[in-house]
């Protein structure tokens, strides 16, 4: 083995000597992804299950720049090859031809086995996470168990934390008002229910906290700034495990979201980026991911191999799905830009 | 030539060989000339290409737009004559089927949408819906399978949009960021007020840099004073606290006020501690917490060039203006002042400069209302992916700082400043 | 306490009032920093104290992560290259400014410092697609080409400043005592604008080694500097690692500021200077 890497070494430094770019060499791939934990877990799960099968990956982390990704394929030097991105980054960079529409028939997948696999034209998902509500159990007891108590300043007083931004928060706004889950995009749609979310939002408004990075939940929660936060799943998870907080999830109407994996359109090594998505893809891998970070597998096919441990804190869990609202990537992308510009100004009021 | 001009009835004053002086001191002046050319040009051609040029490449994004004339060359053409009064007839329909069916096939009818979109929200989606409506039909009239395909394109301002979108060149986006619009019939109107924020946005920003500025200059000024003054081996040690700082990651110091000002931080329980307060006060997240953060960050850079200025005073002026009498604030005021003032204003407007590019700091102690520039052209990049709108925001933010610029060039001169 | 005896009582309630008054600014000043140092031994992931144990796996993670030393490394190679470039550039620039009245001064100016008044973020984008042109984008050469632009406004104004009270007739009292232009230069201009060109030197270093937005784009994941591993997982996880790496950092600056203090006063000792 050791010898057999050695070699690959060698043969790796002659590539990067006579190759224009050492990222020409045919399967040297550059994968990017957020960093953190989450990369942590991916390279856990995946990259070095996929080196050990003789390939080579480079690490890359961003914070989701998109303008990377389309720089690199304006300036048709594309040097990414396989992104872990967002729902509304796969959406925009597949409509602006920035990504590759993926082959199924060449991942060798079956896409009915994916949740959402359907759902873009230029993604693989690869993992479900969830925007949740969450609270410490030493201040609030007993604490809020519906999206409504959210919204409750009589029973639960004190700060909220929510993420700013209109995703998610005008759903839950909606529905805490009274429309039904499966009506929210309907009602939405229309000028009089974005109305009605920003009315509903009015009311709690001078008591939240707006978020932007994913650590500042956890943070703010610990801290006591606020009583309920909204907050990613794993993030609240891993505040649980690794830093024995007292902090409880409340899984209803948990905001289900993607991550996923797309091909930069133009990449010369994309025969082996597919390889490599189809390898993180695979159950066995899936499974694997969950024992790093709590978020669910999206591929169907990996629930029967997660440790039952695990598995009651990830959105997939049968229990937690119950109630999840299952956010709409096509609602947001059609109406993203106009609704956040109304949020700004809305929080600018 | 003042000397041949001293000399009257003297003839011209001549050098050893024979040269007019007058001659050999321009000759030297353009010998000395060439040799500063010289030794700027290397600077200047290296900004030049590895800066000015990609800077102004990509800041003509924000008038640069020709993502509706290429996707719909064939409706740009039959729209030429169109008057904009009422929805165009069969012939501007059939165009508009053709281009949106080639769009549909080109995959490149998504950018239209989005572009469209921008100007009239949610007609992106209809226009990626009528592209794969059309697909299939072969046979005209088309005014009607359009129309059917989406009503929206029976609607005036669907049309004005097309039509203003004929140009490779759009004032769209210079114009969105001053909170105006064309409408329809092409004149330059308001934006409804719940979405005019970018002009606040940038009152906003120039505000918060502005107060910044100011108190920097209020802490940094005393400050130098002392360290101008005191013995040099004092100062050198009080120097230490000032250019620690400096030399701390800007995400460490802004994590650092974030902990700092926290309703349960150490300034508010010393606060209540103390007996100052009741209950905490609303540090973070706030006006306050933005400006005492990024007051922090930038102190040194208004301080050092006034240290520097006030290091090159000699303190006989100040001793003159007392043996002559002034009290000692007087003296102050009138004589060592105005010789402080390029370090203030080389300092002031550093930092002032500096400030506007804010936004880490403001993302992450500031309130809603806090948000600057450069925050959301890193989200208009980023997110929304609109080239068009960050690079509108940067030259407006560019024009603005430049003609700062000038203004001080023309009060102080920019050879003055000086700094560290 | 005690004043000389022509101090008027203002003047002695000016004389402390200034000294509390900068007591005070230079806590403001180093109060944060007080405040972080303490959370890189805290044992767990939250900056918030108190703290509910110490530990000291930041910076076993600072020390033995092979990430953050590359990351160290690197931002101390791209900062000394950007360094060594922006003041060479930087003060051939200055001096020609200085040299005579050229036409379009200001303008020239404008241009030469526009790096600084441009937002990051366009110009890394710019920077991007333009790189990208001529091949270097993605490699240590051009990451030192876009730090050494953003620095070089830095040097230029500070040399520049130096300049502006320069006394032009010593040079030319060396040329008439028959030096050559390199000697004069050397001899006489050198040691005279040598501390505008150290604090030029020293913000062009800050600048390269504190910036984190064009390396986003323009760096290889060979070339992560320190900015870049520091914001990296900043969605998920603001890592407290950056906390023991600010307190070493700071450590390492404050003992080569006093080291530098230290001796210059030898220096000064050795001359017969006192203070």
């Amino acid at each position: 083995m050791k010898k057999l890497s050695s070699l690959l070494t060698a043969a790796l430094l002659a590539g990067v000597a006579f190759a224009p770019t050492s990222s020409a060499w045919a399967d040297d791939l550059t994968i990017v992804s957020w960093g953190g934990a989450y990369s942590e877990s991916q390279r856990k799960a995946y990259y070095e299950p996929y080196m050990k099968e003789g390939h080579k990956i480079t690490e890359e982390e961003y914070n989701g720049e998109i303008a990377k990704i389309r720089a690199m394929v304006e300036a048709n030097n594309v040097t990414w090859d396989a992104v872990d991105v967002d729902t509304q980054t796969a959406l925009a960079g597949c409509a602006e031809g920035i990504f590759e529409t993926i082959d199924w028939g060449k991942l060798g997948l079956d896409r009915a086995k994916f949740i959402g696999g359907d759902l873009q034209d230029c993604a693989v998902p690869t993992i479900v996470y969830s925007t949740i509500i969450a609270y410490d159990t030493t201040r609030l007891n007993p604490g809020p168990t519906t999206i409504a108590d959210l919204f409750d300043l009589e029973k639960f007083p004190g700060k909220r934390a929510l993420q700013k931004n209109p995703f998610v928060n005008l759903e839950w706004a909606l529905i805490a008002d009274g429309v039904p889950q499966a009506d929210v995009y309907k009602v939405l749609n229309t000028p009089e229910g974005v109305d009605r979310a920003f009315k509903k939002l009015d009311t709690i408004k001078p008591h939240v906290i707006w978020w932007e990075a994913g650590a500042q939940p956890p943070q703010i929660l610990a801290d006591g700034q606020a009583v309920i936060v909204s907050a990613w799943n794993g993030r609240i998870y891993g505040a649980v495990k690794n830093d024995k907080k007292p902090f409880q999830i409340v899984w209803d109407q948990q905001g289900l979201d993607w991550d996923w994996w797309a091909i930069p359109k133009g990449t010369p090594r994309l025969d082996a980026a597919y390889k490599f998505v189809a390898f993180a893809s695979s159950p066995e891998r899936q499974a694997d991911q969950t024992n790093y970070i709590s978020y669910g597998p999206a591929n169907m096919d990996a629930v029967p191999n997660i440790n039952p441990d695990v598995l009651p804190s990830l959105p997939t869990a049968p229990d937690n799905m119950k109630t999840a609202l299952i956010v709409d990537p096509q609602f947001w992308a059609d109406k993203g830009e106009e609704l956040r510009e109304r949020f700004n100004a809305w929080l600018a009021q | 030539m003042a000397l041949a001009e001293a000399l009257p009835g003297s003839d011209l004053v001549r050098t050893v060989d024979g040269t007019p002086l007058r001659v050999r001191l321009r000759q030297a002046e353009r010998r000395e000339r060439l040799k500063a050319i010289a030794l700027i040009a290397p600077l200047f051609l290296f900004v030049l290409v590895t800066f000015l040029v990609p800077i102004l490449v990509m800041l003509f994004n924000a008038i640069h737009d020709p993502d509706i004339k290429n996707t719909l060359p064939n409706t740009v053409a039959a729209l030429s004559t169109w008057d904009g009064k009422e929805v165009p007839d069969e012939p501007a329909f059939e165009a508009l089927a053709r281009d949106l069916k080639q769009a549909h096939k080109d995959k490149t009818i998504a950018l239209l949408g989005k572009r469209m979109n921008y100007e009239l929200s949610g007609i992106r989606s209809k226009v990626i819906a009528t592209g794969r409506k059309l697909d299939g039909v072969e046979q005209g009239p088309w005014k009607e399978a359009v129309i059917g395909a989406d009503p929206a394109w029976n609607d005036l301002a669907t049309w004005a949009v097309i039509k203003r979108g004929s140009g490779s060149y759009t004032p769209f986006y210079l114009l969105s960021m001053l909170d105006l619009r064309q409408d329809v019939d092409g004149s330059i109107v308001r934006v409804s007020p719940d979405r005019a924020i970018y002009v606040d946005i940038l009152i906003r920003t120039i505000s918060i840099s502005a107060l910044v500025t100011f108190f920097t200059l209020i802490l940094g000024y005393p400050v130098a004073y002392l360290l101008a003054t005191l013995p040099q081996r004092t100062a050198s040690i009080l120097m230490i606290f000032v250019l620690l700082p400096f030399w701390t990651s800007l995400l460490v110091r802004t994590t650092a006020w974030f902990i700092l000002l926290q309703d349960n931080g150490v300034v508010n329980d010393s606060l209540v501690g103390l007996g100052l307060t009741d209950g905490p006060l609303k540090l973070i997240f706030s006006r306050f917490g933005t400006v005492v953060a990024m007051t922090h960050i930038q102190l040194p850079f208004t301080l050092l060039p006034i240290y520097s200025v006030m290091k090159t005073i000699s303190p006989s002026y100040m001793r003159a203006a007392k043996s002559l009498g002034a009290t000692p604030f007087t003296a102050f005021v009138k004589v060592y002042m105005p010789q402080t003032l390029p370090g203030v204003a080389a300092g002031c407007l550093l930092t002032f400069i500096l400030c506007l590019g804010y936004y880490i700091t403001p993302a992450l102690v500031g309130g809603p209302t806090d948000q600057m520039v450069s925050g959301f052209i890193a989200q208009a990049i980023n997110q929304e992916n609109n080239w068009g709108k960050a690079c509108a925001f940067g030259t407006i933010l560019l024009v603005a700082t430049l003609i700062l610029y000038f203004v001080y060039n023309k009060l102080i001169g920019i050879d003055r400043m000086k700094l560290g | 306490m005690t004043f000389p005896a022509y101090m008027t009582i203002g003047e002695k309630v000016t004389y402390i009032g200034l000294r509390v008054f900068v007591g005070l600014v230079l806590l403001f000043l180093i109060a944060p920093i007080l405040a972080i140092m303490p959370l890189s031994f805290n044992s767990e992931s939250f900056f918030s104290y108190p703290m509910p144990g110490y530990s000291l796996k930041w910076y076993e993670d600072f020390f033995f992560n092979s990430r953050w030393q590359a990351s160290l490394r690197m931002s101390i190679i791209v900062a000394l290259a950007t360094t060594c470039i922006a003041t060479f550039l930087g003060t051939l620039a200055a001096l020609g400014l200085a040299r005579t009245n050229i036409p379009g001064r200001a303008a020239l100016m404008a241009v030469l410092i526009s790096p600084m008044i441009v937002p990051l973020i366009i110009a890394a984008v710019g920077m991007f697609l333009f790189y990208s042109r001529l091949n270097v984008a993605g490699t240590l050469a051009g990451l030192v080409l876009a730090h050494t632009a953003l620095a070089t406004p830095f040097v230029v104004i500070t040399v520049t400043a130096t300049l502006s009270g320069f006394d032009r007739t010593l040079m030319r009292a060396g040329a008439s005592l028959g030096a050559p232009p390199m000697t004069v230069f050397f001899k006489v201009v050198l040691p005279l604008i040598l501390p505008g060109m150290i604090s030029g030197a020293l913000f062009a270093f800050v600048i390269s080694f504190d910036e984190s937005v064009v390396v986003l784009f323009l760096a290889s994941p060979e070339q992560r500097t320190l900015p870049k591993q520091m914001f990296s997982g900043i969605r998920e996880l603001i890592s407290p690692t950056i906390t023991a790496a600010a307190t070493v950092l700071i450590l390492f600056s404050t003992l080569l500021l006093i080291t530098v203090e230290l001796l210059r006063r030898r220096s000064e000792r050795l001359r017969g200077i006192t203070n």
